[in-house]
């Protein structure tokens, strides 16, 4: 079975830093991969060479076995790859609904085709939708900006799944976010994955969601892949204790 | 044959005058993502500055000197701390318009509180001709290429060789970076805003005997200033360089060679070509799209 | 819009149709280059204000719309068609400027239309056999639309109303389809947008080639409007001109273009009593203005609005946050 994301000893240095080096791994349909690693161990630089974000200095990226390394995240989007920001990244001028529309118009048609079609794009709808699978529904006409923490979490979410990817890579989705709001947003992710038959990749610091959610967990540690496999082996394995202690 | 050399070395002289009015314009984009707009009028400024100073009184090279100091005062340190500080917070976009609205005011002022005549403005050195090989060249051209290369060599050792000059420099390529090495990355950027200020000053004092000290001189200083930067690549100051000096000596001889009506034009041509075939420039990296 | 936002613009539109009976023939004149101008100001608010990106050329483009229009009509071509050329030559133009410029990550736009205003300029002056040079074109005429005669200086006024009405619900219309969604994701966080699938480049590039064309339509009505144009009207001057237009409005803000063309016309006449010292006043009130409040006078009317609604609406916010879940 092809796998769904392919990587192959891609490695990123910036000047004299290595950030990665030498990576490959895969991800097979329908798993939610883990990557965990302590700081500074290369998980998001990793993330933003497989999207498109950073151009990796060596290595190959296949994304159902097409190649796509260096592509331009607007293209591996429409390829059905999306991804969450560590960082919170909504729009917070536009409403909620607008946000998630946003987030699924440029799956539809062609540009021109936008430019003289619905003001929703016809997707007024799928937006609701959304809007209900994750419980926001009494915010659906608020501001983005306006919304607590916890909720633009579940909203950033929400536009990645919007154009109902394949592949949604997760960066650090559980940051700064409180336990009730954390349990919420693990079990939305989980029933998104079981009814889409989607496959997550998750970089996490947060041990008891990576645990809680993942079938498989891959451990980076300056820049290398150190160790791999279901979560407690990985939980009891000395190597990654070390990595963790050791800084 | 005789011509070409002459026209080489006046492009060369005119070229590393560019060259230092890019290297300010590169450095400060580096270090604080400032695009000064404004950069052409603050070359044409100080020449007023010292021509106020000849009008108190002062000899020449004195008021070379105040021209100088008057600079890093006004164009350095207000500059910094009353346009682009309060300016950063709001992004990119705010500043560069704001430097554009200050480029009209800094030219409007000239013209308004000093003249907007075009001032004649005294050589560095008896404008003289030289005999070598047949070509007929200016002692001015060669002082002016001599002070230039002095400068840009003096920058070098000072970026290059000393521990000052090396912080600014990794200021301006990771300032996250280096602030965590410890280095004062305000206080980096505030030299690089007074490092421009000395740069455009001198190559006030070094333009304006050619140019005569005159109001509109930012245009076309300006211009030349960002062609130079964007063809020896946005981020590297050695570029800037390459770039002025280029731009310097194609400029000199596109003006023997192609009709006057169009002799603008030929920078112009240069940039877009630029633009079209090699958006990095000669010496720039592809840039890499940021998270 | 807002009830209040309503009613404004309601009370300006009836105020910009019955002005031309109360206004001596020079007053007429002003209101006529506001309507004109507005339009090139709408345009380079779609560069600046929705797309984020600088142009210095807005100028330019007035200029070559302007010249298309008085060597075209005078040999026999309609003015609807000059007009549409106007309008589809700048949006060639500027599509051809745009592509290689907007490769780039930096604001490599803003020098490459600084370099273009110039060439056009020198080409305005220099191919006499074209343009007639320094000298320029008179008496373009104004055109007459099925039967009704633009030439008298209210008429052209309402024909410039017209026309800034019609070009006005356009941009609306445009604005509030998926393209004025994507042009607020583009302008708020590029970086998003690109990994939602929109294509930043391709929406900026036609941000920037429609504005650049509006501005050549600008162009083909003030032709007729001044009746007489030379290389010097559209030097860099205008597209400065235009751009603090649209910064004093209000960049991204729909009416901010109105406001801020209302301001240019008006100010060099207010600001008479400064003898000249007007660019100076005015180059140092922008830099205040970027200081303070970068998004202009209707974003700092909003503002206004906004804390003088908040203080009676802070109960009810207090209340809906608590309820909206953890």
């Amino acid at each position: 079975m092809t796998a769904v994301l392919g990587v192959s000893n891609l490695r990123k240095a910036f000047g004299g830093v290595v950030a990665v080096d030498d990576v490959s791994f895969e991800v097979r349909p329908g798993e939610i991969l883990g990557i965990i690693g302590p700081n500074g161990s290369g998980k998001s630089t990793l993330f933003n060479c497989v999207l498109g974000q950073l151009q990796p200095s060596a290595g190959e990226v296949r994304i159902d076995g097409q190649v796509t390394t260096g592509a331009r995240p607007c293209d591996l989007n429409r390829l059905g790859v999306s991804r969450t920001f560590q960082l919170l990244q909504v729009f917070p001028q536009l409403s909620v609904r607008d946000n998630l529309i946003l987030a699924g118009q440029e799956h539809q048609g062609t540009m021109v085709s936008r430019l003289f079609g619905r003001t929703d794009a016809g997707l007024g709808d799928a937006a609701a939708q959304m809007i209900e699978f994750f419980r926001l529904s009494h915010l659906s006409k608020e501001q983005a900006g306006s919304l607590s923490y916890g909720q633009q979490k579940l909203l950033d979410a929400a536009m990645a799944f919007m154009a109902g990817p394949r592949l949604v890579l997760l960066d650090e989705p559980a940051g700064g976010v409180n336990l009730t709001m954390l349990g919420h947003l693990r079990e939305r992710l989980q029933a998104y994955h079981t009814e889409r038959k989607a496959t997550f990749v998750v970089i996490e610091h947060q041990m008891e969601f990576v645990m809680a959610l993942c079938t498989r967990v891959l451990v980076l540690a300056e820049g290398r892949l150190i160790a791999e496999g279901a979560p407690d082996e990985i939980r009891r394995n000395p190597i990654v204790i070390e990595a963790y202690l050791g800084h | 044959m005789a011509s070409f050399i002459q026209l080489l070395v006046s492009g060369l002289a005119t070229g590393a005058i560019y060259a230092l009015i890019a290297v300010g314009f590169t450095l400060l984009w580096q270090t604080s993502q400032t695009i000064n707009f404004a950069q052409g009028e603050f070359v044409m400024l100080p020449a007023f500055f010292v021509l106020a100073a000849m009008n108190a009184g002062a000899p020449f090279w004195l008021a070379c000197l105040i021209g100088i100091a008057l600079s890093i005062v006004i164009l350095g340190v207000l500059f910094k701390l009353i346009i682009v500080d309060p300016m950063l917070k709001y992004g990119v976009l705010p500043l560069v318009i704001s430097t554009i609205a200050l480029s009209l005011f800094l030219k409007e002022s000239a013209k308004d509180f000093y003249s907007s005549q075009a001032q004649p403005f005294p050589t560095l050195v008896p404008a003289t001709d030289i005999h070598i090989f047949d070509a007929v060249i200016s002692t001015q051209s060669l002082a002016v290429l001599a002070v230039a290369i002095l400068t840009v060599v003096a920058l070098n050792i000072l970026l290059t060789r000393t521990r000052l000059g090396r912080q600014m420099q990794a200021t301006a390529q990771n300032p996250t970076l280096a602030r965590i090495l410890g280095i004062p990355v305000q206080r980096m950027v505030l030299y690089t805003f007074l490092l421009n200020a000395v740069l455009v000053a001198i190559a006030s004092i070094l333009v304006s005997p050619i140019y005569l000290a005159k109001f509109t001189n930012g245009e076309t200083l300006g211009m030349a200033a960002f062609i130079a930067a964007i063809i020896g690549g946005f981020n590297q100051v050695r570029g800037a360089i390459l770039g002025g000096l280029i731009l310097g000596v194609l400029d000199n001889l596109s003006a023997a060679y192609i009709s006057s009506q169009y002799r603008g034009a030929f920078p112009l041509i240069i940039l877009i070509a630029v633009i079209l075939l090699r958006p990095q420039g000669l010496l720039g990296r592809v840039e890499e799209r940021t998270v | 819009m807002t009830r209040l936002g309503t009613a404004v613009v309601v009370v300006a539109a009836v105020a910009a149709i019955v002005a031309p009976f109360f206004l001596k023939p020079y007053g007429i004149f002003l209101i006529s280059t506001w309507a004109v101008l507005t339009i090139a100001a709408i345009g380079l608010n779609l560069t600046l204000g929705y797309a984020g990106q600088i142009s210095l050329a807005q100028g330019a483009f007035v200029g070559i719309g302007a010249y298309t229009v008085a060597l075209l009509t005078p040999v026999g071509v309609p003015f609807v068609l000059a007009f549409l050329a106007a309008g589809l030559l700048c949006f060639a133009v500027g599509w051809g400027l745009g592509y290689p410029a907007l490769r780039v990550q930096h604001h490599y736009l803003a020098f490459v239309t600084l370099a273009f205003t110039t060439l056009v300029f020198l080409v305005l002056r220099n191919e006499q056999w074209l343009t007639n040079g320094i000298y320029g074109i008179t008496g373009t005429p104004r055109p007459t639309i099925l039967g009704w005669s633009t030439n008298a200086a209210r008429d052209f006024y309402f024909f410039c109303l017209g026309i800034l009405t019609l070009l006005s619900l356009a941009t609306w219309w445009m604005l509030r389809s998926p393209w004025g969604r994507a042009f607020v994701a583009l302008r708020e966080n590029p970086l998003r947008a690109l990994s939602l699938g929109l294509d930043t480049r391709r929406y900026t590039l036609m941000a920037f080639a429609i504005g650049s064309s509006l501005g050549g339509l600008s162009g083909a009505l003030y032709a007729p409007l001044v009746q007489f144009i030379e290389p010097n009207s559209f030097a860099l001057g205008l597209s400065f001109n235009l751009l603090l237009m649209v910064i004093v409005g209000g960049a991204g803000n729909f009416f901010g273009p109105f406001i801020g063309a209302l301001v240019a016309v008006l100010l060099p006449e207010w600001l008479r009593i400064t003898q000249g010292y007007y660019l100076i006043l005015y180059a140092a009130a922008i830099m205040v203005m970027m200081a303070f409040c970068p998004s202009g006078l209707l974003g700092l009317a909003e503002r206004v609005i906004k804390s003088l609604n908040g203080r009676r609406a802070g109960a009810t916010t207090t209340v809906r946050a608590e309820g909206a879940g953890s």
